[in-house]
């Protein structure tokens, strides 16, 4: 997804208009980042102590040198303030380690925290020049931050030789920076923590210089980096949201529709208010909340709450029918062009052979382990909140519209999140404005913590779009692929939001991004998308429009090399000339993989057993990646037994975490593959928990699991998902291989492949 | 009528709900947040708690039936083998949004505590079900390998 728009579409939306981003602050803010100062503006230490942040026990001692990215206490720490959520993709180790490099730092001295809710300072680049959205999201965290902490570090790095030079009256050019030591040939050293203080008075240098790439001795480094928030999270001390504990806090659960858009008739609370330890019941624009003195007695009092349903606006189709509309429409009168080259129709119809395949994907939930949760603290003339916001700005200006209150009255304090993958990124911050509701109907008498169960969580909405491609496509009498249509349709992700404005000539990019046409450079491509009007809330879900536009590339192309005759990596191959990355991903993971060579352990498996390769690499969020995989069915079972990953994100700032971040978008993916699937009946979801939810468990996991990453000199793109589009459509491909068998459905289901003829 | 148990070695006093879940006392009455909620149905692993040794899940089991019982939660861990593992996981970087995590280490020691030399078959057995959402699966099942390593036989259990 290109997010580079979000923040021009976002710019007319009220309760961000409301923050105040003028084009005079823009045009300030732009002249200010052009010179870099924003990196190295200090701010008092006295605003740090004040932040409130100390309450949870995540902000160290206010230091004396201190600037929005990095702070250097007289403890000798270097903490870097992580304008991006950490959800699990590493970014308080990885956004550490950029600081770390250019400051010389020694590795051991980097703690990482949370920054305050603020643009532009904390803005995503990512989403638009003027950095006037702050949010995680579209793997862009390293990617906009690696510039910026790179001059955080250099600058703070030649402040503190130039307190040393001043101290020890020497030039500062015969002043050395190694490990966290800052010396003098005379002998003289100092540590960051000494000349904190000395630095912290000093102006900005003009300028500093960046190291060239061959100077990283951290960077890239194959010798580990410790993940700063390991041991934290391996002894049950890492705070989440749902762990903040306030003085005289309740806990509230909502009652929310049993169909998506109907609304609250009439509540009977009579019940629910005499269950002990319930404290109130109110009604809040999402539903109807039960706050109680803890977690069990608002679950028992929603149990025995009573509320009627006006559902004239509801939506009642199941998920059938919404399938069978979705077939209706793809390619018919309400469709948009995407793309159109050459002439699709006419080269079909001279092709050697043609291929049509219809392909369906279901809505699918983030379910991340921790359930949505906020905390929100509302006074007369300010409201706290405390969540793993992913949308930071967006999460205040929401808060601030529903508590009454300004943007700047409105304090975010973002904790670590258990898992997000999308969810906790939405326009209306929903989870963050039910809990400042309850805390403004409630009055503010007492701080309140959200707590959206697992079924909340299953059965909440935000889904991945339940997705339908039909395409056909035609094979020259070489086997070339000659033409390509292509259908899509499903729920716009941005239409009815403020992303609105990312919407291009009736498109939205989040509906067809990663398309065939694109990534093979089809030269008569005919490309169109119907957006489906269906009532269920939809999301972004890790990887977006690549979730199923890569699954129906990577599929298709390979059934084409079949049906050509040709080996599925040198077809892929041939039609990448123009795609040197992808190429050469795609190569080291053939290579590695063995793909010519016999399986290692033979090709049976145990008796009655079928074993295949299958392969797929894609493009997402500027990196690229590829899988090799090796399956065993059997019994009518589908068991991934090695993958071989190779993967291009530039330069790997931390290798041992890009190679995590494989590892799960592999996991993600086969559980979307294997078993992901939100169905619904007459329009209620029928899936409540993890027993009807089925996600991947470690028995379940590849056992072998190999990555490689290319080498490579440009700056970090991507990492957190574009591993993931790439896994599903491998393992079809390995399933086919095997067995012949098509899978065009997700999640795979074999025998219905089997019985469907394709 | 309140409730007597052992928390982490400290006699415990809760007057509260006897149905009420152990994770939703210990979580909102004792303060011990380490243990996390992620189903209410022993469906993902995330409350694993010890009771008297035996790793359990705090989402359904109501206060009442610990009565008397011995409780050990994450912040409570000190076991040979608990240690060994969190060391472990430390060593391996197990750890990505880290939310379920205690519940993973709790299932993990308890496993070593009674095998000190598990295969992976024997891991997944123990640990499948344990959901990880991250899918860090690869590297538990290394780190309690490498936990393993670090401990001799006879120390598990201690």
């Amino acid at each position: 997804m290109d997010l580079r728009n979000i923040e021009d579409s976002l710019a007319t939306w009220p309760p961000l208009a409301r923050l105040g981003i003028t084009r005079r602050a823009f045009l300030r803010f732009t002249t200010i980042a052009g010179s870099g100062l924003t990196l190295g503006a200090i701010i008092p230490a006295s605003a740090a102590k004040k932040s409130g942040l100390t309450v949870l026990g995540i902000e160290g001692t206010p230091g004396d040198f201190s600037t929005p990215f990095v702070r250097i206490d007289p403890d000798n720490t270097v903490t870097v303030i992580c304008k991006h959520v950490e959800a699990g993709q590493g970014v308080w180790t990885g956004l550490p380690a950029v600081v770390a490099e250019e400051l010389d730092a020694s590795w051991g001295q980097m703690r990482a925290e949370s920054s305050p809710a603020k643009v532009p300072t904390y803005g995503n680049f990512a989403f638009g020049p003027k950095g006037n959205v702050q949010g995680t999201g579209g793997s862009t965290s390293m990617a906009n931050s690696w510039d910026q902490l790179r001059h955080a570090g250099a600058y703070a790095r030649a402040m503190l030789v130039q307190a040393a030079a001043n101290r020890w009256k020497v030039p500062a050019s015969e002043i050395t920076v190694s490990d966290g030591v800052v010396s003098h040939k005379s002998g003289k050293k100092a540590t960051f923590g000494e000349l904190a203080a000395a630095a912290g008075k000093l102006s900005l240098p003009a300028e500093v210089k960046l190291k060239d790439p061959s100077q990283f001795k951290l960077i890239g480094s194959e010798k580990k980096l410790p993940r700063l928030d390991s041991h934290s999270k391996s002894t049950g001390t890492q705070q989440f949201a749902i762990d903040v504990m306030l003085p005289d806090m309740m806990t509230a659960l909502v009652l929310r529709p049993p169909r998506f858009g109907a609304k609250v008739q009439s509540i009977d609370s009579a019940a629910a208010k005499a269950v002990p330890g319930v404290v109130d019941v109110v009604q809040i624009p999402r539903g109807v909340a039960v706050v109680a003195r803890d977690t069990w007695a608002a679950k028992k009092g929603r149990e025995a709450l009573k509320v009627s349903w006006d559902e004239s606006g509801a939506e009642k189709r199941g998920t059938d029918a919404i399938f069978k509309e979705y077939r209706q429409l793809s390619g018919g009168a309400e469709a948009v062009k995407v793309e159109n080259r050459g002439d699709a129709d006419a080269t079909l119809k001279k092709a050697a052979k043609v291929i049509d395949v219809e392909f369906e994907f279901p809505y699918l939930a983030h379910a991340p382990m921790e359930p949505l949760t906020a905390v929100a603290r509302l006074s007369a003339d300010k409201c706290e909140v405390w969540a793993g916001c992913q949308f930071h700005t967006i999460d205040q200006a929401n808060a601030a519209q529903a508590s009454g209150l300004k943007p700047e009255q409105v304090v975010i304090y973002t904790l670590a999140a258990g898992g997000t993958f999308g969810r906790r990124a939405n326009a209306e911050s929903d989870y963050i404005v039910e809990a400042v509701s309850i805390a403004k109907a409630t009055g503010g008498k007492y701080p309140v913590r959200l707590i959206w169960t697992r079924e909340d969580d299953i059965t909440g909405g935000r889904y991945r779009p339940a997705t339908y491609h039909h395409v056909i496509a035609g094979l020259s009498q070489d086997g070339k692929l000659i033409a390509l249509k292509q259908d899509v349709v499903n729920q716009s992700i941005m239409a009815g939001t403020p992303m609105a404005g990312m919407i291009k000539d009736g498109v939205d990019p989040t509906s067809v991004e990663g398309g065939t046409a694109e990534q093979y450079d089809v030269e008569n491509a005919h490309v169109t998308w119907t957006q489906a009007k269906v009532g269920v809330p939809i999301l972004w879900w890790r990887s977006v429009g690549h979730t199923h536009t890569a699954f129906v590339k990577e599929v298709l192309i390979d059934e084409l090399a079949e049906a050509a005759g040709k080996d599925p990596v040198a077809y892929r191959l041939s039609l990448l000339e123009k795609h040197p990355r992808q190429a050469a991903v795609l190569k080291l993971a053939a290579e590695k993989a063995g793909w010519d060579k016999p399986f290692a352990n033979g090709q049976a498996g145990p008796k009655g057993a079928r074993r295949g390769r299958g392969i797929a690499v894609h493009e997402s969020f500027n990196s690229v990646v590829a899988h090799a995989v090796e399956v065993t069915v059997n019994d009518g079972t589908i068991k991934v037994d090695r993958v071989v990953t190779a993967v291009d994100c530039g330069i790997a700032v931390t290798p041992d975490v890009v190679r995590a971040q494989m590892q799960s978008c592999i996991g993600y993916g086969l559980s979307a593959a294997l078993y992901g699937k939100i169905s619904l009946t007459d329009g209620r979801v029928d899936q409540t928990n993890f027993h009807q939810y089925r996600v991947l468990r470690i028995n379940e996991m590849p056992p072998v699991i190999e990555i490689h990453i290319l080498p490579s000199t440009n700056p970090p793109t991507g990492v957190g998902e574009p591993g993931t589009p790439p896994i599903a459509p491998a393992v079809a491909n390995a399933v086919r291989a095997a067995t012949g068998i098509k899978l065009h459905k997700l999640p795979f289901d074999l025998a219905a492949a089997k019985a469907t003829k394709t | 009528m309140a409730i007597k148990l052992t928390v982490n070695n400290q006699p415990q006093e809760l007057d509260v709900d006897p149905e009420m879940p152990l994770l939703w006392a210990i979580r909102d009455h004792l303060r011990l947040t380490g243990t996390k909620f992620g189903c209410g149905m022993a469906l993902c692993g995330a409350c694993t708690v010890h009771i008297d040794g035996q790793p359990t899940r705090s989402c359904v089991t109501p206060i009442s039936a610990v009565a008397g019982k011995s409780v050990t939660t994450i912040e409570g861990l000190s076991s040979v083998a608990g240690k060994a593992v969190q060391t472990a996981w430390v060593g391996l970087d197990v750890p990505q949004c880290g939310y379920c995590q205690s519940g993973q280490v709790m299932s993990a020691s308890a496993l070593l505590a009674r095998n000190s030399k598990p295969t992976d078959a024997d891991i997944d057995a123990a640990m499948a079900g344990n959901i990880c959402r991250c899918a860090t699966y690869a590297r538990i099942r290394a780190a309690i390998h490498q936990a393993a390593d670090s401990l001799p036989a006879s120390q598990a259990k201690s």
